[in-house]
């Protein structure tokens, strides 16, 4: 096994890519991403993983503006990511350029998954150890939430996280996305900070949220946050004490 | 044949106290023909820039929008929009690398508000570039730098440079050649750009013609 995973562009004698696996295991190894699409809202959260107390966390953007329509959160590593958002970011206006109209979220998204994907197959570079969360709106006005991984392959979510503990936060999503009636820019924020808080310590020191609307994208103040989070935690302690008298 | 920039566009700028003007002439022409009248010349390069350009259209509308774009990437990538200064500075060197190899026949105005204040920039397609605060280009140049320079003064209020314009605009309406009815007027401030009329009231922007039976006004009489 380990003389296939030198050089990417050989396979293994049972059809792996073992350079693009290890590159997903170095995604596991970074902090949480969730995203949850609602019907006028895309909500992205992310984990604010800070280095040392040294450190000035709010130049670190985990979570970034690709066009006034479209963000993208990432986990893995950073370095790669920033790459990965650079080329967007210039697609996106290299499109507005060409065809007067901006990109849209799945144009955007393919083009990143493409990206990813030339990587896995020429030879002497090895994959993006990154997978991104892409949220936006189409100039109709629809909501759109896709998810592009270091294979390259690239699908449209209704909610997803990605990162470390990724499994507990989607089984979570899996379980309270459908309960929610209408999926509002509030129950979109909420739904997606619960999530994200199952993994991750409360309090707007740890976590990032963007919200995107047709109108635009903006990124949580530390007040809002503050008190959503709070607000947040009694839910999750009702829903503890529930959990507690089921088992009973 | 080679395309070749006539001096036929008109744009005009003024700097006020708090505000930059700039003015021009709706005509789409090429040689004895007159494509359209109602031709916008000054590109919004972001929400505190203007650009006015001049020039056959292709290089005119090519050259303006490679710039816009060039610029909403900036802002984009470095999350602080590009200064005025560096805006201009940034378009002077794109028409300077390609003039030895294939020129932009484009003269332009720069206009916008940041932190310095309003600023006006006008570049050649020589690439030269100079701040001013008032300026001209084309055959319009010759009949309003005169009046520019002797009615502008430091510190306009934008009465006072709509004043200014309308003289200028006069004069070319009653001494130049060429007829030139309609001018798009479009001031940058501290809120950002707007289209104004002759007495600086905010206009709409006009509409794009599209070609969507719902949308197009005539159908619907027809109906």
């Amino acid at each position: 096994m380990p003389r296939y995973d030198r050089a990417i562009t050989v396979f293994s004698p049972d059809g792996h890519l073992f350079q693009v696996e290890y590159a997903m295991e170095a995604v596991k190894k970074g902090a949480s991403a969730v995203a949850v699409r609602g019907t006028d809202a895309v909500v992205l959260a992310v984990e604010k993983k800070q280095a040392s107390k040294l450190q000035d966390s709010r130049t670190v953007k985990k979570i970034c503006k690709v066009d006034d329509h479209v963000c993208l959160a990432s986990a893995g590593l950073m370095a790669d990511a920033r790459v990965l958002v650079n080329k967007a970011r210039l697609e996106a206006q290299s499109h507005r350029l060409n065809y007067e109209d901006p990109v849209s979220v799945e144009y955007i998204a393919r083009y990143i998954a493409h990206t990813q994907q030339v990587y896995t197959q020429s030879g002497g570079r090895r994959p993006f150890g990154v997978r991104t969360l892409i949220g936006g709106f189409d100039q109709d006005g629809t909501p759109r939430l896709f998810q592009t991984d270091p294979a390259g392959t690239y699908s449209a979510w209704k909610a997803n996280a990605t990162g470390r503990n990724a499994k507990t936060v989607v089984e979570y999503l899996e379980k309270h996305y459908s309960e929610i009636k209408e999926m509002t820019e509030t129950e979109a924020v909420k739904l997606a900070i619960r999530a994200l808080l199952e993994v991750v310590e409360s309090g707007s020191k740890h976590i990032e949220v963007c919200v995107m609307t047709k109108a635009g994208s903006r990124f949580m103040g530390d007040e809002e946050l503050e008190k959503l989070s709070k607000e947040i935690e009694k839910i999750k302690e009702a829903e503890k004490e529930q959990g507690k008298k089921d088992l009973q | 044949k080679r395309r070749r920039l006539t001096m036929a566009d008109i744009l005009l700028g003024v700097t006020g106290k708090d505000y930059v003007l700039l003015a021009a002439d709706r005509s789409a022409a090429r040689s004895i023909i007159v494509f359209k009248n109602d031709e916008d010349k000054i590109l919004e390069l972001d929400s505190h820039k203007l650009m006015a350009t001049s020039g056959p259209q292709g290089d005119r509308t090519n050259f303006g929008e490679y710039i816009q774009r060039n610029l909403q990437l900036y802002n984009l990538a470095n999350s602080v929009p590009l200064s005025t200064h560096g805006a201009a500075n940034f378009a002077r060197r794109e028409l300077a690398e390609a003039l030895r190899r294939s020129p932009w026949q484009v003269n332009s105005l720069i206009a916008g508000f940041d932190k310095k204040g309003p600023s006006l920039y006008y570049m050649d397609y020589m690439a030269s570039m100079h701040k001013v605060d008032k300026a001209a280009h084309g055959y319009g140049a010759y009949f309003t730098l005169s009046v520019m320079d002797r009615y502008c003064v430091k510190d306009m209020s934008l009465e006072e440079g709509l004043s200014v314009l309308k003289k200028c605009i006069h004069e070319l309406q009653t001494r130049f050649l060429l007829k030139c009815n309609s001018f798009i007027l479009k001031v940058v401030d501290k809120d950002g750009t707007r289209i104004i009329d002759m007495d600086g009231n905010t206009v709409e922007p006009p509409k794009p013609k599209t070609f969507n039976k719902s949308d197009d006004s005539d159908s619907k009489a027809d109906e």
